[in-house]
């Protein structure tokens, strides 16, 4: 997945030289998980630009760049640290367009989310902060073709484009994707797995946890059908209420903490427009309402898994 | 002294001058009459300061004003209808009506970027911008504004910091009036002089006096020369004063009368009718039909204005993305082959020169006491027609009176360095270098001579 999202950013700034990338330590390091690793080499300090550890001033430099007309790609050394620019992303960048038409096309992206043992303060999923956030697009892709495909649509888009890139599936997911350009949409879920007793909905590392119960279940005679959101704003409610239209109950994972994770505003989505199909209540499986621990029994515990949504998903289809 | 600006220039000066002040008068009395929908943010007596630096710069300039930088808009090319219309939340106004007051740009034409409330955010921002018009060959500058108050702001260091290591064409302008908000500025930042911090960024800074919009037009006119010469920015702090309170609402009582008796009498449109009949650069005649002219431009305008419906409910759902409504274009003004490989490529080293390796020789400073800002060549040094009196001078009137109830080290306890110096009797701190201790004698008396050198000298100054 790592080799995919650089070569996303290889591919996109030899198409284009409005390109141009910036972060702490993405140049002659090539990165603290060497995503960047070779670009400098390739495309110089004025493409690939080492800056100090300010996070604002790289976020706001990047929307000074984007009214120029370049497409900046910024990087969050890890997507934590996104809050100590928090409000340059959700009152300067996020509000551009809406109150004064200047579109602000920029993309943040960053490795996110746990597993890895980060800690509390390199293990986070602060995604819903900026889902919250109309005028921001928000990705989280679990596939390698899907993060390279997805990535050049980020960096084509006209909006400010949060790409979260989960940490651990960076070296853990392996696929061979196809050479040559091609773009994944934003804002369009994908069924990973057909099934007709249920509607597991993912996203990012809980995705592939997701899969792993569905195949569980499938010795069990539990069809789970799986959905991949990839993007998590816009969402794509069509996909999902479709999804329980035909397996009439749904359950949510995901690795963010629960409340106000996207479960939530899911089942709403679900209320409103597919009560009449649902045969028992929405379910969530969630990271816990805690920051993300460090020590290992305790970050497992945080932590969803394929037996904890297996576990769930057998609940619901007995309800 | 003005010897750049030709007589229509420097008239044309006035004509900015006055429509901003006479439009923010129309919006004093608007919003008596309940037609501005929000709040009204004067820059009453700082007209000079938002005139004077934009007029600097060339068309192809980028600038990001703060709300108070009108003039700085007009001079631009908006027009009075523009802010008229914002303020009034209609239709017609620059964002149609989703932000009010100065909260607009344009980024096509007048290369002007929308403020927003947030202080400190357009730093980045315009070192941004300053990055990519030099990415794309364009030679231009970019310049922005910030009050005394918000270089308190985490984002005023990340932005100016990384404007410096950048060395991007940036231009700051520090428009210290004083007050921020109600909190005057000694209790913003422990030093007198705001220009003082850009030495801890390694770059050129100047003063100017902020009511004589010559000397503003001026200094930044050599600030902005030396950005585009590629000499990195520079930080020009103005001296200038909010004559009114932070916005309509706000009367201000907690600014003492003398001081404002002090800067009406610099009232920098008073200041420059003077000098302009002084130099003879005007007649009564001109005078009247260039205020004849802003009274015309503005009646049509606020006429327009009030006129103007206000938008549509549905507008509140629309414009939160750009689905292709706009075309992103850089435009190139260098050969895109220099930036693509294998022009760029280069090798992935990093060249150190200094090894960071301790001066042996270098004693630690004592901070700088009443060093006047000199400002780098190419700078000039700006006219001080009337130098504000030293705070230690004037009534300590922003001091609680009772600080028993604060704890010791609060900034109550803290002197302005500079006090510490005039005064005979007051301790100055010894400051040990390096590797030398208090037992060091030579060291001792070298440091009570310097001491006692200062106090003769500043008695001497005195008398």
């Amino acid at each position: 997945m790592l080799e995919a999202i650089r070569e996303a950013l290889f591919e996109e700034m030899q198409r284009d030289p409005t390109v141009v990338t910036l972060g702490e330590d993405i140049g002659v390091f090539g990165g603290a998980f060497k995503v960047t690793e070779g670009l400098y080499a390739k495309f110089g300090p004025e493409r690939v630009i080492d800056t100090p550890i300010s996070e604002s001033a790289i976020i706001g430099a990047a929307c000074g760049m984007s009214y120029l007309g370049l497409r900046p790609v910024v990087e969050m050394q890890f997507i934590d640290f996104i809050a100590c620019c928090f409000n340059q992303i959700t009152n300067f960048a996020a509000k551009s367009h809406y109150r004064c038409g200047a579109p602000v096309p920029m993309v943040v992206r960053g490795p996110s989310g746990g597993g890895v043992h980060g800690g509390p303060f390199h293990s986070g999923n602060p995604e819903m902060y900026f889902v919250h956030t109309p005028g921001l697009k928000v990705i989280y892709p679990s596939t390698a073709y899907d993060a390279k495909g997805l990535l050049k649509s980020a960096i084509r888009d006209n909006n400010p484009v949060l790409f979260f890139e989960h940490k651990f599936l960076y070296r853990r997911v392996k696929e061979d994707i196809p050479a040559g350009d091609y773009t994944v949409p934003i804002g369009k879920a994908v069924v990973r797995r057909e099934g007709r007793n249920l509607t597991i909905v993912s996203y990012a590392a809980m995705m592939h946890a997701s899969l792993e119960a569905a195949d569980t279940l499938a010795k069990e005679g539990i069809e789970a059908e799986v959905i991949d959101l990839r993007t998590l704003l816009p969402l794509d409610s069509e996909t999902i209420l479709a999804s329980v239209a035909r397996t009439n109950r749904l359950l949510i994972v995901h690795e963010d903490t629960r409340t106000g994770g996207i479960a939530g505003e899911i089942a709403a989505i679900v209320c409103e427009g597919a009560f009449q199909h649902l045969d028992a209540p929405v379910f969530r499986v969630t990271g816990l309402d805690t920051p993300v621990p460090y020590s290992p029994p305790l970050e497992e515990r945080f932590l969803p898994n394929a037996e904890k949504v297996a576990a769930a998903a057998r609940e619901l289809a007995q309800y | 002294m003005p010897a750049q600006l030709t007589r229509e220039q420097q008239l044309e000066l006035y004509y900015f001058l006055q429509l901003n002040r006479q439009l923010e008068e129309r919006l004093v009395r608007m919003h008596r009459q309940n037609k501005i929908v929000g709040g009204v943010y004067l820059s009453l007596g700082q007209e000079a300061v938002s005139v004077g630096s934009a007029y600097a710069l060339e068309k192809r300039d980028w600038l990001a004003p703060m709300i108070r930088n009108i003039g700085a808009l007009l001079v631009k090319g908006f027009k009075p209808r523009d802010i008229f219309t914002q303020h009034m939340g209609k239709y017609t106004s620059p964002t149609l009506g989703k932000d009010g007051t100065s909260h607009f740009g344009d980024l096509k034409d007048r290369h002007v970027v929308s403020p927003i409330s947030m202080l400190g955010d357009l730093i980045p921002v315009m070192t941004g911008v300053a990055m990519a018009g030099r990415y794309l060959g364009q030679k231009i500058v970019a310049m922005t504004w910030i009050g005394d108050g918000g270089t308190s702001t985490g984002v005023f260091h990340e932005g100016l910091n990384l404007a410096a290591v950048q060395r991007a064409p940036l231009v700051l302008i520090v428009e210290n009036n004083q007050w921020a908000y109600s909190t005057p500025v000694s209790r913003q930042v422990p030093i007198r002089d705001l220009a003082n911090r850009a030495a801890a960024y390694g770059i050129t800074s100047a003063i100017a006096d902020g009511n004589d919009v010559l000397a503003v037009y001026q200094a930044t006119k050599s600030a902005v020369d030396q950005c585009r010469a590629g000499r990195g920015p520079v930080l020009l702090e103005v001296k200038t004063m909010r004559m009114k309170g932070h916005a309509q609402h706000d009367a201000a009582e907690y600014v003492p009368k003398e001081m404002l008796d002090y800067w009406k009498a610099q009232d920098p449109i008073e200041r420059y009718q003077r000098y302009l009949t002084e130099h003879k650069l005007w007649d009564e005649k001109t005078k009247s039909e260039i205020d004849a002219r802003v009274s015309r431009e503005l009646d049509e305008d606020q006429k327009f204005a009030e006129e103007s419906p206000l938008p549509p409910a549905d507008l509140a759902e629309q414009g939160v993305y750009c689905d292709g409504c706009h075309t992103i274009e850089a435009v190139w003004q260098r050969p895109q082959k220099e930036v693509m490989p294998p022009a760029a490529s280069v090798a992935a080293v990093w060249k150190v020169g200094d090894f960071g390796a301790l001066h042996p020789s270098a004693p630690l400073k004592p901070p700088a006491q009443e060093k006047p800002v000199t400002p780098k060549p190419n700078v000039p040094v700006p006219t001080t027609a009337a130098r504000p009196p030293h705070p230690s001078h004037a009534k300590q009137h922003a001091r609680p009176v009772n600080t028993s109830r604060l704890p010791a080290g609060l900034p109550a306890d803290i002197e302005p360095e500079e006090d510490i110096a005039r005064k005979p009797d007051a301790e100055v701190p010894i400051r040990v270098p390096f590797g030398r201790g208090p037992k060091d004698k030579a060291f001792v008396q070298q440091r009570e001579a310097k001491v006692q050198e200062k106090r003769h000298r500043h008695k001497k100054g005195r008398r």
